[in-house]
Parts: structure tokens; C-alpha cells; sequence
């Protein structure tokens, strides 16, 4: 389904390790291997601290992995630096969870949404009204806002504001950290269909990282499942449904939905997530999984391909032509 | 205006107080009617304050009025200079360190550690005391022991912001570090620093007077309040004018400086958003 | 069982809630929905007696058990709360007392309520962490806020709330801060101790998913003001209320529409 001319980045055996304070290793991503794609999105879901945002503070370069290669128009990104890796940026933008946040408070909208421009020159500083305004319109915002401080703007707008900034450059990839799990659900509704709109007029790749299954089914094409570190399953967006990892499957149960059959009673989940310190050998996920058996206890499933597109790292469900 | 003075009335107020100590440093000799600080008659020694002498006369009968308001060109520019070395040289290497990181904030910040390690007095005085007495070592001395305090502060109000999102986001979009350090870091900074700063100028020039009474600092017949302090010890008895001039001008410049600086604190608002 | 008459709460004169009616049965679930900033959470501080700085009930009443709960002296308060009528928090591990163990402040706060002695306090305190679930309550008793998981830390909060089997249990936003599996679980044991102990909840929140499946009545709100009511099935039904068909839509579903 996705065509391999059109791939625009490729992470290699991508782990992080971090050194804790008692002398202990504690591996936040293992061994991953994803590809995006032009003008398609990525969903990369999984529970706090199963290292999906670490995960994306690569591509952005704001980390750089302990081993593995993430390559980019085939340069590794992880080995770029100065100059080069600020011209490489303009390709590669990001929109983070917190919107308030991630605007500078003593900055005026106009100079927060065009200071892209201005780093790489693109515009003078005279310009500044004319591109400001511009900006706006795409992301459906009046152009007064531009004279504004990021706190009299509602969440939703700061968001807006945000993605102005990501797509000033014009960039083949957006990551967006849990982009509108800080709204509130129907600003949450608006800021998709506006981040859809823009993909594609301006055909971008964009990684997008949620918690929520819901949500990210509705506009991802791909979508990556983590779990402490490691991806247990990669399955098409559209055929969520289908998952077949116990964890992704965890995960669809999970989703509350006004129209679901309310009778159904929630399963009891017992067994916590073990700590990413003393992850056990085998399965990441055997501490939690009903159908866990010896075989999960000894050795760790690899991701393998159970149908086109989709590829699942379990020994019971992921064995192909097994449904 | 007629707003910001109503709103900031306090600090008006002591701005005002510390400008007329200012002019009174700048225009001594109209104050003084002209009369040399180092002029001594000799016949007049030991004088009580009288209407002739308000502060009366010291040892050499120089007159201690006199003595005291050149005095405050003395004090008051080698403790703004003290203070303007230290905000400069700590807010940038604090700044560098803080958002640096790494072996630059590593070797600075353990030169701060071993600073703090010693009574800053002492250090001074040992620094003062290798070079020589004089004014301007005093000054060197007294910087030497004290940017570490400033550093730390930048490098702390640094550290606050330096993860925070948007910084973040200005490096994903392509910013360079200088900019950044220039529009993100700095701007964050300067108005704790300035305030810390406005406070310190009192603490300054006392440490100063200090040195300067120890021996360490300006020497005579330089009228500075700390040596003039050291000149009247032994006529404490005899002659207590020769230190309450000068000690009253401190405690009054001291006090006003250290008020000044606190009500700036509440008008430059320095608190989180 | 609780009945708000025609409540406003107002900060500083200036109106957040308006003229806010609503009843709650025995055992009955009732949720507060609607955007940031629409009141909800206002409304259950009131209940609680527990109104931010500034804030008063102007007008209305609320009475609990049939008797109003605004005449109440400190002392009543005292005794109503934590006993008959309980809350939790978005963020139960920020009321736990940071540099004190869990155990401390449990078998503390047991003891303000019932005259036992710590050792009992601390087993009821034990037996309740078990019914949560919470796997080695020993351990949680032993541990600090910061070392559990913000699941754990709700589930804490949850475990101190029901200890007097309240009456009415007021949830804001209990579950808007977890992981989604660990809100499923929450919802699904707020939902067993309404069986267990007959409590009514009223909850909070800006998942409509998570209010549809839990409540039997919903209370949409904007801007303080109700702006839809009814009973589940009355909600979720075709001819609603603009804004409640706007909210319902809305909440992402699977197998719902997709964008692209």
C-alpha cells in the first residue's frame, strides 16, 4: 500500500539506552524499524513512558539514539551537526503537547510564527506582517491575532499557532507530540481536520503520537503500537479492527465511545506494567497477557509480517495466515 | 506617566533618594562650597560638629561634612562598578554554562563551588591584600569573590527555561544558539539579575568600606568612608564625630540602595508567568 | 438523595454557574459534561463546600439528604466530608502529602474520622488498598506519592475516599490524567463500588465516551449554564440539543468516520 519511492525517512535499529542514577540501564527504545512515508501519517501509540516520545525527539534531533541509524533523504540524521543539521531542520518540524508551552510567553504571535522564516532567511524582517498574515489564514485564524501574546489565545488557537509555525518552512515531515490530547474533545475534532487539510495540500509525512486508539484510527495511515520500548505491532490505520497483538487489542477495549454497547462489561486487568528498569527477558508484555504461555516467558517475538502491511511481534497471534 | 508614578509611588520615592545621593556625589564641591576634602588646618583639629563644621573636623582638621559627600564619589562608583563587573561577567558565563551544559558549565561551575568554599571576605581581603592596597584592587577583590553569585543565578534561571517546549521549538525551527541566547535566554534573565543586582549595590559598597577599614582598599588621605571609619577609631572616645559622619552616610546609602532594590522587585514583577 | 435548586456561584460578583438544577437517586451516576471553562468543576466544589478563594453561592440551595448544606458550620463539614460525602481529584497523588508515606497519611486521615487505634486504622487502611486491587498493599502503605504510578496514585486516592463507604462520592475529572487502559479500570471500579456500597457519583469530565458508558443521568454544560439534561438513553438520542450533537460527534469512535 505504500510506495517505497515515496518513503521519505527511515529509522534503523533505533535503541536508547539511559544510564540511571543507581548505576542501572534502562532501555527506553529497542530495536526500532519504521519507515514515513510522503504525504502519509504515522501514529505511534502506546501507554506514558513506553518511550514513544523519546522515540520522536530523534527525528527532530533533539536527542540522539545510543545505536541504529535514522536516515533522511538518505543522510543519518544522528550523525549530523552544526550548519548542516540547521539546514536539514527546515525539512523536519515538530508541534509539541503543551501549547501554551511551546510558545515563548514574552514573544508576539507575529514573531513566534515567522521566526522559521527569518532563520533560514527566507523572509526580511519587513515582511513580517504579509507572511504573518498568510500563515494565519492556513491554520484559520484572523490576522489580528499576530499582535497578540500566546496567553490571551485559548488552547485551541495556541495549537494553531503551533502548527502555523511547523508548516511556515514548508516541510516534508511534521512530528507532533500528543498534539490535541490537551484540548478539549471538539477543538480536538477541529485541530485533525485542519492537520488532514493541510496534509494534503502539502502532501507532508507527518508522525503523530497519542494514547488514544480513538483518535488516531480516524486520520492515521499506518499506525505503530509501542510497548516499554519495543513495537509490538504495525497495522494500516484503516483496519484497526483487525489488530491482533493482545496489547493492541487491550488497547481497542480501552476506547470509550458513546455509541459503544454499554452492557459490555470492562475486563479486569490485573498484572501492572513492569518497570522499564527490569523489563523480563521474552515478551515485554507477558506480565499483562491472558494468553501468555511458556515459549513468551523465554524468548522475544519478533515483528513479523502477518499480512501485507501489517506485522505483529507475538508467538500466538502473530504466526501468518493465523487469524 | 502620571499612571506608572501613582502605581510605583515607593519606588519613585527611593529612586529619588538614591538620584539626590548621586548628585550630591557628582556635584560635591557645590555642596561643599569649594572647600578641598584634603585641606587640613591643622589648628582646627578634633573640632566638634559646630555651625562652622557640621560634621566637625578630624584629626589633620579636615572637615568630615566634606570628607563624607567626595566620599560618595569614592564609594558609590567603585560599588556601581563592582556591581556592573559582576553582572556582566556572571550573567554571561551563566548563561553559556546553563545552556551549554557539559564540561563549559562543569569547569565554571566548580570554579564557583571552590569560590563559595572560602568566607568571600576573607578571599578579598587575601586577593586585596597580594595586589597592593588601593581602590582599584579593592574593586578587582571584591568582583573576584562575587560573580560566582551571579553566574549561579543565570545559570539557574537558564536551567528553569532551557527545557521548557519552546525553546525546543525554536531549535527544531532552525534557530542558531547565539540567537537563542540573545532572545530566549538572556531576556529571561536580566530582570531577576537586574533587581539582584540593585540590591547588591549596598552589600558592595559595605564590603568595600570594609577593605578599606581593614587596610586593604583606598588609602590616604582619599576620602573614603571605610578609611575614614579606620582614620576615627582611636578617637572613639575623644572624638566620635570622625565615625558618625561616615558611618551615617553608609547606613543611609546602604539603606537606600537595599529598599531601591527590593521595590523594583515588585514593579519589574519577577515571577514565574 | 442530593438536590441543587437553582445554584449560581459566583467569583468576585461575576456569575461562573447560573441557575444550576439538578437531582441524584441513590446509586444513581450522574455526569457533568461539556468543554473546558462550562462550570462543571465549580459545581461539585460547591457541593463539597470547597469553592476556591472568592467564590460564594449567590442564590439557590443545595440539599443533601434533604437538609441544605449551606447553613453548614465547619464543624459539620467536617463531619459530612470524607465520611458521607467524598471527592477525588484529577490528580490524587498531588493531595497526598509529598514527603510523607502513604501509610502515614491514611492511617491520619481514618483517624481524624473514626476513634481507632493506628494499628487498626492501618489494617482498615490495608483491607481498602485490596479492594482496590492495588496489588501488595503493604508495599503502597511503605511508599511514597512519587514512587507509584499515576494509576496507582488515583486508585490511593480512590481507596482514602471510600473508606466510610460515602454516600455520595463527587469525582472531577478522575480519569482525564491516566492512560487509557488505566481509565477503563478506574471507570470499571468506581462503577463496582457504586454496586458494593450504594454510593451515587457524581463525576466530571470532558470524555463523553467515559459518561455515557458510566452515568445514568448526563448534565451537558456551557458556559455555566445546563444546557441539555437527561437521562442516558435521552442523550444519546437522535433530536438533542445543537451542542450536545456537536460534542457527540466529536468524540473520535472506531469504526466512526475517518479523515482520509
Amino acid at each position: 500500500m505504500f510506495d517505497e519511492k515515496e518513503m521519505i525517512l527511515e529509522a534503523k535499529h533505533v535503541t536508547r539506552r539511559f544510564l540511571t542514577s543507581g548505576g542501572r540501564e534502562l532501555t527506553a527504545c529497542r530495536d526500532i524499524n519504521l519507515k514515513l512515508y510522503k504525504g502519509k501519517t504515522l501514529g505511534l501509540i502506546g501507554e506514558s513512558g513506553c518511550g514513544k516520545s523519546t522515540f520522536l525527539r530523534f527525528l527532530v534531533r533533539l536527542d540522539i539514539p545510543t545505536e541504529g541509524e535514522i536516515l533522511f533523504r538518505g543522510k543519518d540524521l544522528t550523525k549530523q551537526k552544526g550548519e548542516e543539521l540547521r539546514q536539514l531542520r527546515r525539512h523536519i518540524q515538530m508541534v509539541f503537547q503543551d501549547p501554551g508551552g511551546s510558545l515563548n510567553p514574552k514573544m508576539k504571535i507575529r514573531d513566534i510564527i515567522c521566526e522559521p522564516l527569518i532563520n533560514f532567511g527566507q523572509i526580511k524582517t519587513s515582511e513580517k506582517d504579509e507572511a504573518a498574515r498568510r500563515l494565519l489564514e492556513t491554520v484559520e485564524l484572523p490576522g489580528e491575532v499576530a499582535d497578540r501574546f500566546a496567553h490571551t489565545l485559548s488552547g485551541g488557537q495556541q495549537q494553531r499557532i503551533a502548527i502555523a509555525r511547523a508548516i511556515a518552512l514548508e516541510p516534508e515531515l511534521i512530528i507532533m507530540d500528543e498534539a490535541t490530547s490537551a484540548l478539549d474533545v471538539s477543538v480536538q475534532k477541529s485541530i485533525i481536520k485542519l492537520i488532514v487539510k493541510l496534509q494534503q495540500e502539502k502532501k507532508m509525512a507527518i508522525a503523530f503520537i497519542a494514547h488514544d486508539l480513538g483518535l488516531i484510527q480516524a486520520f492515521a495511515h499506518q499506525i505503530a503500537v509501542m510497548y516499554l520500548g519495543s513495537i509490538v505491532e504495525i497495522l494500516p490505520g484503516k483496519d484497526v479492527e483487525k489488530a491482533q497483538h493482545p496489547y493492541t487489542r487491550m488497547l481497542l477495549s480501552a476506547v470509550f465511545d458513546p455509541k459503544m454497547d454499554f452492557s459490555k462489561k470492562i475486563e479486569r486487568m490485573d498484572g501492572e506494567i513492569p518497570s522499564p528498569l527490569d523489563v523480563p527477558p521474552g515478551c515485554p508484555f507477558q506480565t499483562r497477557c491472558r494468553h501468555c504461555v511458556e515459549r513468551c516467558r523465554q524468548t522475544r517475538p519478533a515483528l513479523a509480517e502477518w499480512r501485507p502491511g501489517h506485522k505483529v511481534a507475538c508467538h500466538i497471534f502473530g504466526k501468518q495466515g493465523k487469524a | 506617566m502620571k499612571m506608572v508614578v501613582k502605581k510605583n509611588k515607593y519606588v519613585c520615592l527611593l529612586s529619588m533618594l538614591a538620584f539626590l545621593i548621586i548628585l550630591a556625589a557628582v556635584f560635591a564641591p557645590l555642596l561643599t562650597g569649594g572647600v578641598d576634602p584634603a585641606a587640613s588646618v591643622l589648628k582646627d583639629a578634633l573640632k566638634a560638629p559646630s555651625a562652622e563644621h557640621i560634621f566637625g573636623t578630624d584629626k589633620l582638621g579636615r572637615d568630615v561634612f566634606v570628607r563624607v559627600i567626595y566620599g560618595a564619589r569614592i564609594s558609590l562608583s567603585a560599588a556601581f562598578l563592582v556591581v556592573f563587573l559582576i553582572f556582566v561577567l556572571g550573567t554571561v558565563l551563566g548563561v553559556v554554562a546553563g545552556y551549554f551544559g557539559g564540561w563549559t558549565d562543569a569547569v565554571l561551575m566548580r570554579t564557583a563551588d571552590m569560590m563559595v568554599s572560602f568566607p568571600g571576605m576573607v578571599f578579598a581581603m587575601a586577593i586585596a591584600g597580594i595586589l597592593g592596597p588601593s581602590i582599584r584592587n579593592a574593586v578587582i577583590a571584591v568582583a573576584l569573590v562575587s560573580w560566582t553569585k551571579y553566574a549561579r543565578l543565570a545559570r539557574s534561571l537558564v536551567l528553569k527555561i532551557r527545557n521548557r517546549d519552546y525553546v525546543a521549538a525554536a531549535v527544531v525551527t532552525g534557530s542558531k544558539s547565539s540567537y537563542i541566547l540573545t532572545t530566549y535566554m538572556i531576556p529571561n534573565v536580566i530582570p531577576t539579575m537586574i533587581v539582584t543586582a540593585a540590591t547588591d549595590i549596598g552589600g558592595m559598597m559595605l564590603e568595600l568600606a570594609g577593605l578599606s577599614f581593614l587596610g586593604f582598599g583606598a588609602k590616604a588621605p582619599n576620602p573614603e568612608w571605610g578609611l575614614m571609619l579606620n582614620e576615627g577609631r582611636p578617637f572613639m572616645q575623644s572624638a566620635p564625630w570622625m565615625m558618625i559622619g561616615p558611618g551615617a552616610a553608609i547606613f543611609v546609602v546602604v539603606v537606600v540602595f537595599n529598599l531601591l532594590g527590593d521595590a523594583l522587585r515588585d514593579v519589574l514583577d519577577v515571577r514565574e508567568e | 438523595m442530593l438536590e441543587i435548586k437553582n445554584m449560581t456561584v459566583s467569583y468576585q460578583g461575576c456569575p461562573i454557574v447560573k441557575n444550576f438544577t439538578m437531582s441524584l437517586k441513590e446509586r444513581e451516576i450522574v455526569s457533568l459534561v461539556g468543554e473546558s471553562g462550562a462550570g462543571k468543576s465549580t459545581v461539585i466544589r460547591a457541593v463539597m463546600g470547597l469553592l476556591a478563594e472568592g467564590g460564594r453561592i449567590t442564590a439557590g440551595d443545595i440539599l443533601f439528604e434533604g437538609k441544605s448544606l449551606l447553613k453548614n458550620t465547619p464543624d459539620q463539614w467536617r463531619r459530612l466530608r470524607g465520611t458521607h460525602i467524598s471527592m477525588i481529584f484529577q490528580d490524587s497523588g498531588a493531595m497526598l502529602h509529598p514527603i510523607r508515606k502513604i501509610g502515614s497519611v491514611f492511617v491520619e486521615y481514618i483517624r481524624t474520622h473514626e476513634k481507632i487505634s493506628k494499628k487498626e486504622a492501618w489494617e482498615k487502611g490495608m483491607e481498602m488498598l485490596e479492594r482496590m486491587r492495588l496489588p501488595d498493599g503493604g508495599n503502597i502503605m511503605h511508599a511514597y506519592p512519587f514512587q507509584l504510578s499515576g494509576g496507582m496514585r488515583q486508585r490511593v486516592g480512590i481507596a482514602m475516599a471510600m473508606t466510610f463507604h460515602p454516600k455520595l462520592l463527587l469525582a472531577d475529572e478522575p480519569t482525564s490524567a491516566l492512560d487509557v487502559t488505566t481509565q477503563a479500570q478506574i471507570v470499571r471500579q468506581m462503577m463496582e463500588l457504586k454496586d458494593e456500597y450504594d454510593t451515587s457519583i457524581m463525576i466530571v469530565t470532558h470524555n463523553l465516551g467515559v459518561a455515557a458508558y458510566m452515568s445514568d443521568q448526563i448534565v451537558v454544560m456551557k458556559d455555566g449554564e445546563i444546557l441539555d439534561s437527561g437521562t442516558r438513553e435521552d442523550i444519546l438520542g437522535e433530536n438533542r440539543n445543537a451542542y450536545t450533537r456537536k460534542l457527540l460527534e466529536a468524540v473520535p469512535s472506531l469504526g466512526g468516520e475517518r479523515y482520509v
